[in-house]
C-alpha cells in the first residue's frame, strides 16, 4: 500500500468495483444460494402451509418476543459496554492487554458451556441465589455477558484509530474533560456504536444455545423454532418460511438503521489520556474492575468446576482430559487445539482478505445507495438462522459435481461468514474516519505525502486489521457456524470435543468437559494478546 | 453477475473429493452416524486387517439430524453405511428410500425391521437421585409422578428438540390410558421441561453427576453404570438408579445408504457390527446393550444396569404414524 485508501470519494472506479465485487460474489455463493434451495425445497413441499406458517398468530407472538428480548439484550449490552470500552481504549493501566483479551473469551466460548455457567450462577441452584432461568432477564444477562465484547472491540477499535496527535491540539484549543468527550470524541464515536449495535442485535436476534438453555423450554425465539422445526420434525415448509420472515425483519431492522446513518462523523477528533489524579484513575479502576469481574464469573464457574468432582477438590478431571479413553470417538486434546487453531486460521485468514475488500470499497462515504446494500448484505447471514444456513449447504453443496458435506470445508466457510461482518464493521469506520485530513494535518506538520502514508496511514490501519484479524479468530475458534446438518470436521476441534464429552454421563467426563472448556479459554486469551502484542509493537513505529 | 460466480464454482469443485470413480475398487469403507457413535480403535483394525478395507467415521449431529441429513441426501448420500437411526426414525428414512435393501445374516428376528440390521438396544428410563430418596420411596412407575409427593421433583426433555424426550413421550403414549391428560397432570405436578439430556441431566437433575434439585430425571437404563465407570472412585456404588417400570426399548439400526459407492465393503461393515467382537465392545463404548445373545457387556451393566425386564415395544409403523401428531398435541398442552 503505497498510498493510503482515503475514502473521500464515493465515486465507483473500477478497482473499487472489482474489490467489491469478491465478497459479493462470495456471499451470494454461500448464503444467497444456500437458502434459495431452503425456500425452493420449502415452496416444493407445500407453499399452503409455508403461507398458514406465515400469518399464524403463533408465529407473530414469536417474531415479538424474538425481537423484545434482543432489543432489551442489545440495550442493556451498549449501556454496560461503552465506559468499558472508551476506558480500554483511552487508557493505560497494569493488565490492561490481558483485560482486552478476556472480554474476548465469553463470545468463544461454546454456548452450551455458557449456558452451564450461567445455571450455575443464576439458576434454580445458583450461587447468587436468584433463579433467572425460564425468565427474560436470564437471557439478556447472558446476551450481555456474551457480547460485550463486540461493542467494546468495534467502538475500542474506532477510537485506537484516532491520531494521538490529535488530543493534543484539542487541548490548545481548550477542550478538555467531559465536555471535550461529549462534543469531540462522542460524535466520532456515535457510528461505531451504532455498528456494534447492530450486530449485538442480530446476535441476539439468533441467538440459539443460550435461549434452549436458559430458557428452559419456556422462551421461545425464531430460531429455536425453525430448530425444534427442522432438525426433528424436519418440517421443510415452515423452516423456509421462518427463515424468509426472519430474513425480512432483518433487512427491515438495516433499512431502519441505514436511514439513521446519514448522520456523518464531525471532524474526527480523539482524546487520548493516561489517567491523571484519583478522580480520573478512580473511574478506570472502577469501570475495569467491574467489567472484569462481570465477565470473569462465569468463566470462573467453568475453572472451577473442571478441578471439582462432587464438591471435592481434584485433578481427575484434566487427568482424562489428557488421557483419552481408547476409542474412536476420545479426542486428543492436543490434537484438539491444533485442529481448532488450523480451521480457525485458515478461516480468519479468509474472513480478512474477503471482508478487508469489502471494507476498503466500503470506505467511501455515504454516496450511493447500492454502496449501503453491499454493506447489508454481508451482514445477512449473522442475521439467518444457522440451521437454516446449515440446511441450505447441504441441499445446494450435497450433490455432485459440488459435494462438500464431508471435507470440513463447509463448516469454516459457514464460520467465514459470520466472521466477514465483524471485519467489516472494524475496519470501514477506521478506514472512513482516517480521512485525509489526517495526512494534511500531517503534511501542515511538515512531513511528505510519502512519509505521511508510512507514518500516519499504515500504522492507524495496522491496528484495526489486528483487531479483526483477532475478532474474526475469536469467532472462528468458538462455535459460531457451527452448525446443524454440516458433518463435523474429520480432526474434531476444541468445540467438537467439548460436545462429545458433555454427551456422557458421569462426574469424571463432565469435568473433563469443562478442563477442555478452560483449555478454549486459555488458547483464545494467548492467541488475543499475541495479536494485541502485534499490534502494539507495530504502533511504536508511531 | 453468473458469469462471477464461475471461478468460485470451479474452486469448490477442485476442492471436493478429487477421488471419484475411477475404475478401481474403493478400499474405504465411510460410516455416516451420529455424534455418541464409539468404538475400539482396535475393533476397527480387525475389520481392516479381515477385508482390507479402511473405515472412516463422519459424525453428523445426534441421531435426528443424521437421520434428517440422510433424508435430504437420499440418492446421493454422504457415505456407504449409516448407522444409528433408531425405531423412533426409522420408517421416517426407509419410506424417503434412504437405505439399499440389505440384511446382515443371522439378524435377531425379534427385532428385524425390512432393509436395515439391528446392532444395539437401549431403553429410556426415569432416574433418580438414591441420596434424596434415602428415606422415602422413589416413583415405582409414570404414573406415580402426578401424585401429590413427588410434587416439583422431575425434569424432562422437550420430545420436540430431543431423542431421550421422544422416546419417554412415547411412552407415555402407550401406558397411559389418557396421555394426553396425564401430561396435564404432570404440568400440574411442576414437571420442568428443558431442551436436551445435557441440560436434564448435568443442569437439572440432583443425583450423581448432576448440580441442579430435581431428584426424578428422564434418562438410560445404563445412566448409573456410567455413573460408577466414570466416577472418580469406581468401586463405589452409584449415586443414581432406575425405575425399572415402562421404559422404552430404543433399537439402533445400520443400513447400507442407497447409491454408495463402495457397496461390498459396506455389507462387510453391517456384518461386523453384528459380529462378536464389534458387540462385545458396544456396551462399555456406546452404554446400550448388544442384539447378540452371548455378545459381552460392562461388570457394571450386569450390577446397575441390568436389561429392563418388560419395555415399552413400539413397532417402527405404529410410531411413524403417531409421531408428529403427538409432539405438536404435546406442545399444545406443554407450551406456555
Amino acid at each position: 500500500m503505497d498510498r493510503p485508501v482515503v475514502g473521500n470519494h464515493g465515486s465507483l472506479t473500477p478497482a473499487r468495483t472489482a474489490l467489491l465485487a469478491v465478497p459479493v460474489v462470495f456471499v451470494l455463493t454461500l448464503f444467497i444460494v444456500p437458502l434459495a434451495a431452503v425456500v425452493r425445497v420449502g415452496l416444493q413441499a407445500g407453499a399452503p402451509q409455508m403461507l398458514a406458517v406465515m400469518t399464524s398468530g403463533r408465529t407473530w407472538q414469536i417474531i415479538g418476543f424474538t425481537t423484545l428480548q434482543a432489543g432489551l439484550s442489545t440495550l442493556a449490552t451498549v449501556v454496560i459496554a461503552i465506559p468499558a470500552a472508551v476506558v480500554l481504549a483511552l487508557f493505560r493501566f497494569p493488565g490492561r492487554t490481558v483485560v482486552r483479551a478476556l472480554v474476548l473469551v465469553p463470545f468463544v466460548m461454546p454456548t452450551v458451556v455458557v449456558a452451564a455457567a450461567f445455571l450455575a450462577l443464576v439458576g434454580p441452584t445458583g450461587y447468587l441465589g436468584v433463579d433467572l432461568s425460564g425468565s427474560i432477564w436470564g437471557l439478556v444477562l447472558a446476551h450481555m455477558f456474551l457480547n460485550i465484547a463486540v461493542v467494546i472491540r468495534v467502538v475500542g477499535g474506532a477510537l485506537a484509530t484516532l491520531d494521538p496527535d490529535l488530543p493534543k491540539a484539542a487541548r490548545v484549543l481548550g477542550a478538555s474533560g467531559w465536555a471535550a468527550f461529549r462534543r469531540v470524541t462522542w460524535p466520532m464515536l456515535l457510528p461505531s456504536v451504532r455498528a456494534s449495535a447492530v450486530i449485538v442485535f442480530l446476535f441476539c436476534f439468533t441467538s440459539f444455545g443460550v435461549v434452549q438453555v436458559l430458557g428452559a423450554g419456556q422462551l421461545r425465539t425464531l430460531e429455536v423454532e425453525i430448530y425444534r422445526r427442522t432438525t426433528y420434525l424436519l418440517d421443510l415448509p415452515a423452516a423456509a418460511a421462518l427463515s424468509v420472515l426472519q430474513l425480512l425483519a432483518v433487512v427491515a431492522m438495516l433499512v431502519v438503521v441505514g436511514r439513521g446513518r446519514s448522520v456523518r462523523a464531525a471532524t474526527a477528533v480523539g482524546v487520548a489520556r493516561v489517567p491523571r489524579g484519583w478522580r480520573q484513575s478512580l473511574v478506570v479502576g472502577i469501570t475495569v474492575v467491574s467489567t472484569t469481574l462481570m465477565v470473569l464469573a462465569p468463566l470462573a464457574v467453568v475453572l472451577v468446576r473442571s478441578l471439582q468432582i462432587d464438591g471435592q477438590w481434584t485433578l481427575a478431571g484434566w487427568q482424562t482430559l489428557l488421557s483419552p479413553a481408547a476409542s474412536t470417538n476420545a479426542v486428543s486434546p492436543w490434537s484438539a487445539v491444533l485442529a481448532s487453531l488450523r480451521t480457525a486460521s485458515a478461516a480468519t485468514v479468509i474472513a480478512v482478505t474477503v471482508g478487508g475488500m469489502a471494507a476498503v470499497g466500503l470506505a467511501s462515504r455515504g454516496r450511493g445507495r447500492w454502496l449501503q446494500s453491499v454493506d447489508a448484505l454481508l451482514l445477512l447471514p449473522l442475521g439467518t438462522s444457522a440451521v437454516t444456513v446449515g440446511l441450505g449447504m447441504l441441499l445446494a453443496f450435497g450433490r455432485p459435481p459440488v459435494d462438500l458435506r464431508n471435507t470440513g470445508l463447509l463448516i469454516v466457510l459457514a464460520q467465514t461468514l459470520v466472521a466477514i461482518p465483524f471485519v467489516v464493521r472494524v475496519l470501514t469506520p477506521a478506514l472512513r474516519s482516517f480521512d485525509r485530513r489526517y495526512l494534511e494535518v500531517a503534511a501542515v506538520l511538515g512531513r511528505s505525502p510519502m512519509a505521511a502514508a508510512r507514518t500516519v496511514g499504515v500504522p492507524l490501519v495496522l491496528p484495526a486489521v489486528a483487531v479483526a484479524a483477532g475478532f474474526a479468530f475469536a469467532i472462528t475458534v468458538g462455535e459460531f457456524g457451527a452448525t446443524v446438518f454440516l458433518a463435523s470436521p474429520a480432526d474434531p476441534t476444541l468445540p467438537v470435543a467439548i460436545s462429545r464429552l458433555l454427551a456422557r454421563p458421569g462426574a469424571l467426563t463432565l469435568a473433563a468437559a469443562y478442563a477442555a472448556s478452560t483449555l478454549l479459554m486459555l488458547l483464545t486469551i494467548a492467541v488475543v494478546v499475541a495479536v494485541d502484542r502485534v499490534r502494539l509493537s507495530r504502533a511504536v513505529v508511531f | 453477475m453468473k458469469l462471477l460466480f464461475l471461478p468460485l464454482a470451479l474452486l469448490l469443485a477442485a476442492c471436493s473429493s478429487a477421488s471419484q470413480d475411477n475404475g478401481t475398487p474403493p478400499t474405504e469403507v465411510v460410516v455416516v452416524t451420529h455424534d455418541s457413535f464409539a468404538v475400539s480403535p482396535e475393533v476397527l483394525e480387525q475389520f481392516t486387517a479381515e477385508t482390507g478395507q479402511d473405515v472412516k467415521i463422519v459424525q453428523n449431529g445426534d441421531a435426528g439430524q443424521v437421520v434428517n441429513s440422510a433424508i435430504l441426501s437420499a440418492g446421493v448420500p454422504q457415505g456407504d453405511v449409516l448407522f444409528g437411526v433408531d425405531n423412533t426414525f426409522l420408517s421416517r428414512a426407509t419410506r424417503a428410500g434412504v437405505f439399499a435393501d440389505y440384511q446382515a445374516p443371522g439378524t435377531p428376528a425379534d427385532l428385524a425391521q425390512p432393509g436395515v440390521t439391528p446392532i444395539d438396544t437401549g431403553a429410556v428410563c426415569l432416574n433418580y437421585d438414591r441420596e434424596y430418596f434415602a428415606d422415602t420411596t422413589p416413583p415405582r412407575n409414570l404414573a406415580d409422578l402426578t401424585k401429590p409427593a413427588y410434587r416439583d421433583l422431575t425434569v424432562v426433555e422437550n420430545p420436540a428438540t430431543s431423542s431421550p424426550g421422544l422416546a419417554f413421550l412415547m411412552a407415555t403414549v402407550a401406558t397411559q390410558p389418557d396421555w394426553q391428560g396425564y401430561w396435564r397432570d404432570l404440568k400440574a405436578n411442576g414437571v420442568k421441561v428443558v431442551d436436551g439430556w445435557d441440560n436434564a441431566y448435568y443442569q437439572q437433575f440432583s443425583g450423581g453427576s448432576g448440580e441442579g434439585n430435581r431428584p426424578i430425571v428422564v434418562s438410560y437404563s445404563t445412566s448409573p453404570a456410567a455413573e460408577v465407570m466414570f466416577a472418580a472412585d469406581p468401586d463405589a456404588p452409584p449415586p443414581t438408579a432406575y425405575v425399572d417400570a415402562q421404559c422404552f426399548e430404543q433399537v439402533e439400526y445400520a443400513g447400507v445408504l442407497d447409491g454408495a459407492r463402495n457397496i461390498d465393503g459396506a455389507k462387510r461393515f453391517v456384518d461386523f457390527m453384528v459380529s462378536k467382537t464389534f458387540q462385545d465392545d458396544i456396551g462399555g463404548q456406546m452404554f446400550v446393550y448388544p442384539v447378540v445373545k452371548d455378545a459381552s457387556v460392562p461388570k457394571a451393566f450386569r450390577k446397575y444396569a441390568p436389561y429392563p425386564k418388560s419395555p415399552v415395544v413400539l413397532r417402527p409403523e405404529q410410531i411413524d404414524a403417531g409421531r408428529d401428531e403427538w409432539i405438536d398435541q404435546w406442545s399444545a398442552i406443554m407450551d406456555r
